[in-house]
């Protein structure tokens, strides 16, 4: 075990240059730059208000602040999806180098998602500028309390998570290629049964569907997020054991599968 | 482990009874639909091939050793096992002190990087730190002569641009084991002649080399000693005057 200890403190510094590279060459040539990272949650949020806000924003009973609900589920969304997907094609990506080198090969998984989680955690500005937006010059205000302080909680078991996922997804595309499709339509799938615009007591769904609900780890996270950020109190504790076990236990599963088939991956490159 | 210590001389690398094995589809499965369907059919056949069987060689400190081989004799399979890119079936490898592949230069690199990013990143890839790479950067670039073409993206470099600044990187962080694979043909005559000359002033230090070539001339020219690699075995080994006179035969018998 201090042998990969000792081997990733060794090349740690590669996972801080290839984050950086990926944030870096990201922005670069768009006139934009960094502003996109604010920009595009902000106007994707303003389409998914401007459709979805009469009908799923209206009832007071569930929602607080529509924009905002509809705003912590989109970041959350979007950085899982993003994350993984970038984790999933890394191998084959670096396959030149990987063929050549010998380098830890779960650095690039692992820098990918690093990569998106940063620009993640510059795009949570927008999310504190439509708290104070929403919280001194509308009515209809988010509840800011000493709560919100936890919110890093929820962040970092989203993060485990999609590391997890992204492991497993790595292995997997060196083997077999339409993973990628595969995981295109389970994306849209996880879209609908994750409560990003809808709220998950709001539907008259089948039982079953509501149940799939509540087996999705990112409908804790969400709802934990939505707790500190946006309803001003204490999470469900349910929903942090369900959440950080099931995202601890990806994570494993994910490091175990990707250890025990690295060394075939040269053979599929 | 005292006893270790005090052994004067270690070998640079310990190649003992090292086989790997691919396994080849006949045709490339590369997504589930046929994989199921070859599996529900029972026709998910591999061809093993071993590319590498029973090999062993130790190389000393300082030692430089040629390998010659007609294609696909399994040379490249071994330097990259010796480089840790490859995992040997059977047997394993040791390899003591820093090693450099140059196995294809600036292979690392992104081409929308700049030369000067591309140079942190690819010693960082070669498991360098940012500030050891920092010590060496002026070096790098003063060798790879790219001037002010530093700071422009590598997708507009030459090919020669390219090798130049992977052959200044690859040299710079002075390392112990030197595997060359057909590499000393990079670059116009003028900088060929300066990295031959780098490369000698490396053998002065004390370096470890292996050199993949058909060429036994410039076998000779290099090693001191030598191996002959064929169908993953090896046929010969020894001095590398011999050896190349053995390869030479060989040549001509084919």
């Amino acid at each position: 075990m201090t042998k990969y200890f000792k081997n990733f403190h060794k090349y740690r510094y590669l996972l801080y240059e290839i984050v950086r590279k990926n944030i870096k060459l990201q922005y670069r040539n768009s006139v934009l730059g960094v502003f996109w990272t604010f920009l595009q949650p902000l106007l994707t949020t303003l389409v998914l208000v401007a459709v979805f806000g009469g009908i799923f924003g209206s009832s007071r009973n569930y929602t607080t602040c529509y924009p905002i609900y509809l705003l912590c589920g989109r970041l959350i969304f979007e950085f899982f999806t993003q994350a993984t997907k970038r984790a999933m094609r890394s191998i084959t990506n670096s396959a030149s180098v990987i063929k050549k080198v010998y380098v830890p090969k779960y650095i690039y998984p692992l820098s990918n998602i690093l990569a998106n989680f940063v620009t993640f955690i510059i795009s949570l500005l927008v999310l504190v500028c439509f708290i104070v937006y929403f919280y001194f010059f509308t009515n209809q205000q988010p509840v800011v309390s000493s709560y919100i302080f936890l919110a890093p909680i929820p962040i970092l078991i989203l993060l485990i998570l999609a590391i997890g996922v992204g492991m497993i997804l790595a292995t997997f595309s060196v083997f077999f290629k339409d993973i990628e499709y595969i995981y295109e339509v389970f994306c849209m799938l996880l879209f609908y049964m994750t409560p990003i615009f809808f709220h998950a007591g709001q539907l008259n769904a089948s039982p079953i569907v509501g149940y799939a609900i509540k087996i999705n780890p990112l409908y804790s996270i969400t709802e934990m997020f939505r707790c500190c950020v946006l309803y001003g109190r204490m999470f469900t504790m349910n929903h942090l054991y369900y959440a950080l076990g099931f995202s601890i236990a990806i994570f494993i599963v994910g490091f175990f599968i990707f250890y025990k088939k690295q060394d075939k991956f040269i053979l599929h490159i | 482990m005292n006893k270790q210590n005090s052994m004067a001389k270690q070998p640079a690398i310990v190649v003992d009874n090292v086989s790997v094995l691919f396994n080849m589809n006949k045709e490339k499965v590369d997504n589930i639909k046929e994989y199921l369907i070859k599996l529900v059919t029972n026709k998910l056949h591999y061809n093993e091939f071993w590319a590498l069987k029973n090999v062993s060689f130790t190389v000393e400190k300082g030692e430089r050793l040629g390998v010659l081989g007609f294609n696909g004799a399994g040379k490249s399979t071994l330097l990259k096992t010796i480089a840790g890119v490859i995992k040997p079936t059977e047997g394993k490898v040791e390899a003591h002190g820093i090693i450099a592949p140059m196995l294809e230069l600036g292979a690392g690199f992104d081409l929308n990087y700049s030369g000067r990013e591309n140079i942190f990143l690819y010693g960082a890839t070669m498991g360098y730190s940012r500030k050891f790479i920092q010590s060496k950067y002026d070096e790098i670039v003063e060798f790879s002569e790219l001037g002010e073409f530093i700071e422009s993206p590598v997708k507009n470099y030459s090919s020669g641009m390219r090798a130049r600044l992977g052959f200044a990187i690859a040299t710079a962080v002075q390392p112990q084991i030197l595997i060359l694979d057909e590499v000393l043909s990079v670059g116009d005559a003028k900088f060929r002649m300066k990295s031959e000359a780098k490369i000698r002033s490396m053998f002065d230090k004390g370096i470890t080399v292996l050199f993949v070539s058909h060429n036994t001339n410039q076998v000779l020219n290099i090693c001191d000693k030598a191996i002959i690699l064929d169908h993953g075995k090896i046929i010969a080994q020894g001095d590398a005057k011999e050896v190349c006179a053995l390869y030479d035969e060989m040549i001509a018998k084919k």
